[in-house]
């Protein structure tokens, strides 16, 4: 399938990633090659092969459920953009 | 002096108090102030360069001196180094100062190294070229005429910075090949572990199922003993192994006899050059000359390997990328009036990544968005048990190590690939990518130059937690391939 200029719109969207209109058709066309690529995966036989989803299979070590690390307010904000308070601090959310 | 030494003559030399970690350090620095034409180094570390040299030359008269004692390496940028800038070569990290360490930073210093700084590299480590690296492209040392050539990447700062000696050693990150393509277009090593072999804990993420760290040297053994600082398990990590680590310098006897080498007939494909298939042969010889069987092999699923990666890299970077919206660290767009939190997050976004990350962001967002889950992600994630699984019969059948090339071409100058279209420079990445897609280790080892005079290497792919045999048949061909050769400086 190719990407047509509602779906670039739409994955823009739903990606959190500002486009502007006029940029569409050149976004929709990079991802139609680049989907293009992936659809030769279709020409694999799958059927009942499990999706593979631990690159090495281990159990993932449990432990206790207790802080580690604690009382770090001050590094946690150093890097924020705006942080007031003790708090991040964004746009109003809420009307 | 000058900062030619490999690791291990340098680790020799400063037991012996032939040179001290200062001076090395200062030669280093040095070299690195004269580079900038090569774009490498990004951020310069000189004080705390100084210091741990200052620190080291206190260990090593003590008698305190493990391998890594006084040391000078760079760090790729994507590791985080407390209170040193370290933003992945994008702007959404512009001004961003870590508040902890990498575990592996953490285990290098720990171990006596000296940090010279920050390496470039492409931009999240997607790319193939440097080109994507908000720094502008690191420069390859290797020139043939008025072009100026990529280092390959995504670690192409680390390769460059190796190649032309501004530091003994340099940590890289491998997803999709992004230690061995550059490694082998600088006329380095470079080794990808298995995964889960080196902690990820405070290396910025891209892809968490293929990313790995590992060294680029100027040697095999530089290798071997820069992977043991590296490597081990961490419990900040929950995919780090559990299990022991062996001695990898000790495993570098050189005897390869009886042991047996797959040739996997599918990477001899179209349009593979005349001079790497030569090369590619040659290798061959000399594991055969050291008393190795050499057999063929098949990985039939070879060729979905390239379609495959580029869904599921993508898919899990929108994931890890998502966290990157202005609100705890990085760049924050300015508002218009009436702006809220989704304009918020839109504008930073679009302003802080590059092309490259958007695009692949957004390929991710589709390919894992209702309606297209089953048909891309679930599909490849299938195909890639496929991939895997053809290692693991070549493995179970006996062979101990498959060689195959490490890239189709040798370096190709800055702005020649990619422009049109982004899929042209994702075939860089052919013949490594298999290996992340199958979590096993591989190393690029350098076998001499081409007709026109640029690096070429070979890759050894090894049985999962086989790094210290891998290293060893890597060993045996640097050691037949004998290749010395530098760039001339020009920098």
């Amino acid at each position: 399938m190719s990407i047509d200029i509602d779906t670039a719109r739409k994955v823009a969207k739903l990606a959190r990633i500002r486009v502007e209109t006029g940029e569409l058709p050149a976004l929709a066309q990079k991802l139609s090659d680049i989907l293009g690529l992936m659809e030769q995966l279709d020409e694999v036989g799958v059927t009942g092969i499990e999706p593979m989803t631990s690159v090495t299979p281990q159990r993932l070590k449990r432990r206790a459920d207790v802080v580690n690390v604690g009382d770090q307010q001050a590094a946690v904000l150093a890097n924020a953009p705006d942080a007031r308070e003790g708090f991040f601090a964004v746009p109003k959310v809420v009307e | 002096m000058s900062a030619t030494w490999t690791i291990s003559a340098a680790r020799d030399a400063l037991r012996k108090g032939e040179v001290s970690a200062t001076d090395l350090t200062m030669s280093c620095l040095t070299a690195i102030d004269a580079a900038d034409g090569l774009n490498a180094f990004v951020h310069k570390t000189p004080e705390l360069a100084l210091a741990q040299a200052r620190a080291a030359d206190a260990r090593l008269k003590g008698g305190d001196s493990p391998s890594l004692c006084g040391i000078p390496l760079g760090i790729k940028d994507l590791f985080c180094i407390k209170d040193v800038p370290t933003q992945a070569a994008s702007n959404i990290l512009r001004g961003f100062l870590p508040q902890y360490d990498s575990t592996v930073t953490t285990k290098l210093f720990d171990a006596g190294a000296v940090c010279l700084g920050k390496l470039n590299m492409d931009e999240f480590a997607m790319g193939s070229s440097n080109e994507s690296s908000c720094y502008g492209p690191a420069v390859n040392p290797w020139k043939i005429d008025v072009r100026k050539l990529t280092p390959g990447g995504s670690s192409g700062g680390s390769a460059a910075a190796v190649a032309a000696d501004l530091c003994l050693g340099a940590t890289g990150t491998d997803t999709g090949g992004s230690i061995r393509q550059p490694a082998a277009f600088t006329g380095i090593t470079g080794i990808k572990p298995t995964y889960g072999r080196v902690s990820r804990y405070g290396i910025i993420a891209y892809a968490s199922s293929l990313d790995q760290a590992g060294p680029m040297t100027k040697s095999v053994r530089d290798a071997a003993i820069m992977l043991q600082a590296m490597a081990g398990h961490d419990p900040k990590d929950s995919t780090s192994a559990d299990i022991p680590l062996p001695d990898f310098e000790a495993a570098l006897t050189g005897d390869i006899r009886g042991k047996k080498i797959g040739i996997p007939r599918e990477y001899r494909m179209d349009g593979l050059s005349a001079e790497i298939a030569a090369m590619w042969d040659n290798g061959a010889d000399m594991l055969r000359a050291a008393g190795a069987e050499v057999v063929d092999i098949s990985l039939p699923h070879t060729k979905y390997a390239l379609p495959t990666y580029y869904i599921i890299a993508p898919a899990e970077a929108s994931s890890n990328l998502a966290r990157y919206d202005g609100v705890r660290y990085g760049h924050r767009a300015a508002l218009a009036a009436g702006d809220g939190i989704t304009e918020m997050y839109e504008k930073t976004r679009a302003e802080g990544f590059g092309p490259e990350v958007q695009r692949r962001i957004m390929v991710g967002t589709f390919v894992l968005s209702a309606g297209f889950y089953d048909a891309y992600y679930n599909r490849a994630r299938r195909v890639r048990a496929l991939i895997k699984r053809d290692f693991e019969l070549a493995f179970a059948a006996g062979v101990d190590c498959i060689l195959a090339p490490a890239t189709p071409t040798a370096a190709f100058g800055l702005g020649e690939q990619g422009t049109s279209d982004p899929v042209e420079m994702y075939l860089n990445d052919v013949f490594t990518i298999t290996l992340n897609l199958a979590g096993l280790p591989g190393i690029s080892v350098p076998m001499g130059l081409d007709s026109k005079g640029l690096p070429l290497g070979l890759q050894l792919i090894g049985r999962a937690w086989g790094e210290a045999d891998l290293l060893n048949h890597a060993y045996v061909l640097e050691k037949s391939a004998g290749f010395v050769a530098k760039a001339e400086k020009w920098w």
